[in-house]
C-alpha cells in the first residue's frame, strides 16, 4: 500500500497546475458569464496533450493513465468546471469506447484525431424521456443496404455543437429493451444530423449542453460501435469510466472553492483580526479539507482501478457519488465563509457552487450511484 | 544539427537562505525550478528543433536532485539529457563549474551550445562564456532574438539601450535571455515518456578528462569572504494621499536628499 504519487504524477501535476493557472484561470469567469464555448483552449489543451491522455501513443495519445487524466480534469476544474467537464466528456465517453469496442478501421479514422485533440467528441445517450431508465430510448437505428438510418432525438449533450464525432446510442431493435440497443459513430455534418436548442444552464456555462436532431440521418453500416444490440453495455461501461472523470470535476471544485476560501479567510479582517483566527472558521475549514481528500482518496483509488484492470465500477460510482456531494457541501460553506462577497460574481465560489451541482445528475445522478453501489453490495 | 543546452536547477524562492558557516545557499526544502534564462535557452533550442529538427542534449551538473530538472527538459521536447554528478564536484565556483562543463561537451558533437545568462541564485553570467573560453569558440551573450538562416545565426543581442544585430558561424555558444521567449509547458506525453521511455545518463568524473586539481572547492579560485542577508536600512514612511500630494512629496524628498 501506498499512498504517494509517482515522480511522473507529480511533474504532471506540476504542469497541470501551471497550465490552468495560466491559461484557464484568467478566463473562468468570462466563459462563465458570457457562456461562450472556450475554444482557444481546447486548442491549447490539445497542444500539450490534455486531449488524449489515457489513450495509447499509437493512437494518437499521451500513453498516459487513468490516474494522470483524472488529475488533469482535477486540476482543470479546480480553476473552471467548464473545462473540467470538456476534457472529461470529450475523453471518458467517446475517445475512451471507440478505443475499447471499436474496430481497427474505426479508431485509425475516429481514435487518432479524438486522441491528438484535432477533433472534439462527445456522447448522446439521454432523451426527453429516456434518462435514468435509458432503455426508454425512442432514437431508432434501421439497416438499410450498407446504411444504418437515424431517427430521433437526444437532449442534454455535453460539448453538442462543438463536437466533430459524436457516440450515439439507438434502438436497433425495440422488442429486446436494453437488448435491442446498439452503439454508433456519427460524424458532425452528417446529412440528417442537425443540432438543436442549446440549454441555458444553472452552471458549467461554458459547456455546450444541445439537443441532437437526427431526421433520416444515413450512416455507414461500419460505424457500429461493437456488435449489435450491445450497445447498453457499452453506453453503462462508459459511464463507469465517465463516472472516474466527473468525480475528478467534483473534486476539483470543491478543491478550488476551499484553496479560495483559505485565502479569503486570511485577508478578511473582522472584530480587528482575520476571520481564519476564529475556531469557527478554522473547524469549517478543516472539516471542508479533510471531505476534500477522502473524496480525492475514492477518485485516485478508482482510476489506480481501472488502471490495474480491477473491476471498478463500484470504485467509480462511489467516487463519483461522495465528490459530488462533499463538492455541493464544501463550496455551500464556501460561500458561508466569504458571507456577502461569496454570494456575489466578484469571487468565483459561487460559480464553484452553481457548477457543482450538476456533478449530482450527470454520468449516473446520485440515486443511480446508489443502486450500482448496493447491486454490487447485494448480489 | 546537435544543440547542446546548459541549464541549472535553482531554488524557486526570493527569499534566499544562506548557510551563515559556509557562506553557501541552503537547498532543502526549498522547490527546485530550471533556471528561467535557461529554460528560455531550451525553449529557443526545441523552436530551432521544431522549424529544422535538430538533437537537442540537455546538460547540466549538480546533486543527484537535479535529475527532476533533466526530466522536465525532456518532457518539455529535448531529446538526451546529461547529469554530471560526482562529490569531486562539489564546491565548485563557476570557473570550475565552467571547466566539467566544457569538458563534458567535449565528448559530444555540437554546432550550437546555449546557456541561460546568469543562474537567479547567482546571477554572476560567468559560466557560458567561460565555457565559450574553454572551447575556445565564439560566443554571444545577452540574446534575445535568434534565427538561423542559411547556416548562420541572426542575432540580436540586447545592449543598453540599444541591441547588436549580429551573424555568427557555428559552432558557438550563446547566452539567452528570458525576454526571448515564453517557455512551452511539458506536455503529458513528454511527462510520462520522461520517466518510461527515456533516461538521464548520469556522469561522474570518470566519463570526462579533466585534471582534478581544477574542480571541486579546492580547484575553485573563487574565497566567498563573507555573505550575508542584507538588512532593512529604516523603516518607510507611509503617507496616504492623492496623487498630486504625493508627487509633491516624493519631489520634496528628492530635493531634500540633493538628488534632484
Amino acid at each position: 500500500m501506498d499512498f504517494k504519487l509517482s515522480n511522473e504524477h507529480k511533474l504532471l501535476r506540476t504542469m497541470y497546475r501551471e497550465f490552468a493557472e495560466v491559461e484557464v484561470k484568467p478566463l473562468a469567469k468570462e466563459v462563465d458569464e458570457t457562456e461562450e464555448f472556450p475554444v482557444e483552449t481546447v486548442k491549447k489543451l490539445a497542444r500539450y496533450g490534455f486531449m488524449g491522455i489515457p489513450i495509447p501513443k499509437k493512437y494518437g495519445g499521451a500513453g498516459a493513465d487513468n490516474l494522470a487524466y483524472a488529475m488533469a480534469v482535477e486540476e482543470l476544474s479546480k480553476v473552471c468546471g467548464t473545462t473540467g467537464v470538456i476534457v472529461s466528456a470529450h475523453t471518458s465517453l467517446c475517445a475512451v469506447p471507440i478505443l475499447e469496442h471499436g474496430t481497427e478501421e474505426q479508431k485509425q479514422k475516429y481514435l487518432i484525431p479524438l486522441a491528438k485533440g484535432e477533433k472534439l467528441g462527445a456522447f448522446g445517450l439521454t432523451e426527453a424521456n429516456a434518462g435514468t431508465d435509458a432503455a426508454a430510448q425512442q432514437t431508432t437505428a434501421v439497416l438499410d443496404g450498407e446504411h444504418y438510418i437515424l431517427e430521433g432525438n437526444k437532449i442534454f449533450i455535453t460539448n453538442a455543437g462543438q463536437a466533430d464525432i459524436y457516440v450515439i446510442m439507438a434502438m436497433t431493435d425495440k422488442s429486446k429493451g436494453n437488448r435491442g440497443i446498439s452503439a454508433f459513430i456519427v460524424e458532425a455534418g452528417t446529412e440528417g444530423f442537425t443540432i438543436g436548442k442549446k440549454e441555458s444552464k444553472m452552471g458549467i456555462r461554458g459547456s455546450a449542453t444541445c439537443e441532437l436532431i437526427f431526421e433520416n440521418c444515413k450512416i455507414p453500416k461500419n460505424n457500429l460501435l461493437g456488435r449489435v444490440g450491445k450497445g447498453f453495455g457499452i453506453a453503462m461501461k462508459t459511464l463507469d469510466g465517465g463516472r472516474i472523470g466527473i468525480a475528478a470535476q467534483a473534486l476539483g471544485l470543491a478543491q478550488g472553492a476551499l484553496d479560495e476560501t483559505v485565502t479569503y479567510t486570511k485577508e478578511r479582517v473582522q472584530f480587528g483580526r482575520a476571520i481564519s483566527k476564529f475556531q469557527n472558521t478554522q473547524f469549517q475549514l478543516a472539516t471542508m479539507d479533510m471531505k476534500t481528500e477522502a473524496a480525492r482518496l475514492l477518485v485516485y483509488k478508482a482510476a489506480f482501478y481501472k488502471d490495474s484492470k480491477m473491476s471498478y465500477s463500484k470504485e467509480a460510482a462511489m467516487a463519483k457519488l461522495y465528490a459530488s456531494e462533499i463538492s455541493m457541501e464544501v463550496t455551500s460553506q464556501a460561500i458561508q465563509l466569504h458571507g456577502g462577497y461569496g454570494y456575489t460574481r466578484e469571487y468565483p465560489v459561487e460559480r464553484m457552487h452553481r457548477d457543482a451541482k450538476i456533478t449530482e445528475i450527470y454520468e449516473g445522478t446520485s440515486e443511480v450511484q446508489r443502486m450500482v453501489i448496493s447491486a454490487h453490495l447485494l448480489k | 544539427m546537435n544543440i547542446i543546452v546548459c541549464i541549472k536547477q535553482v531554488p524557486d524562492t526570493n527569499e534566499v537562505r544562506l548557510d551563515p558557516k559556509t557562506g553557501t545557499l541552503i537547498r532543502e526544502g526549498v522547490p527546485s525550478i530550471i533556471n528561467p534564462d535557461d529554460k528560455s535557452g531550451l525553449e529557443a533550442a526545441l523552436v530551432l528543433k521544431d522549424k529544422f529538427g535538430a538533437k537537442v542534449t540537455v546538460l547540466t551538473m549538480g546533486p543527484p536532485q537535479a535529475d527532476l530538472a533533466l526530466r522536465e527538459a525532456l518532457a518539455m521536447g529535448a531529446d538526451r539529457a546529461i547529469l554530471l554528478t560526482d562529490r569531486a564536484f562539489a564546491g565548485s565556483d563557476t570557473l570550475a563549474t565552467s571547466s566539467v562543463l566544457a569538458n563534458a561537451i567535449r565528448e559530444m558533437d555540437y554546432d550550437l551550445i546555449i546557456a541561460g545568462r546568469q543562474a537567479i541564485d547567482g546571477d554572476t553570467a560567468q559560466v557560458g562564456p567561460q565555457i565559450a573560453e574553454h572551447l575556445d569558440i565564439p560566443q554571444v551573450s545577452y540574446v534575445e532574438e535568434l534565427e538561423l538562416v542559411d547556416k548562420s545565426l541572426i542575432i540580436k543581442r540586447a545592449f543598453e539601450g540599444g541591441y547588436f544585430k549580429i551573424k555568427a558561424q557555428m559552432p558557438c555558444l550563446i547566452t539567452t535571455l528570458t525576454e526571448m521567449n515564453t517557455p512551452r509547458y511539458m506536455s503529458v506525453s513528454g511527462i510520462f515518456g520522461a520517466y518510461r521511455e527515456k533516461e538521464v545518463e548520469k556522469w561522474t568524473i570518470e566519463n570526462i578528462t579533466i585534471n582534478k586539481e581544477t574542480i571541486g572547492l579546492n580547484g575553485s579560485p573563487t574565497k566567498v569572504k563573507k555573505s550575508f542577508t542584507k538588512g532593512v536600512k529604516a523603516a518607510g514612511k507611509k503617507y496616504e494621499v492623492d496623487h498630486k500630494e504625493a508627487a509633491k512629496i516624493i519631489i520634496e524628498n528628492l530635493k531634500e536628499k540633493y538628488i534632484i
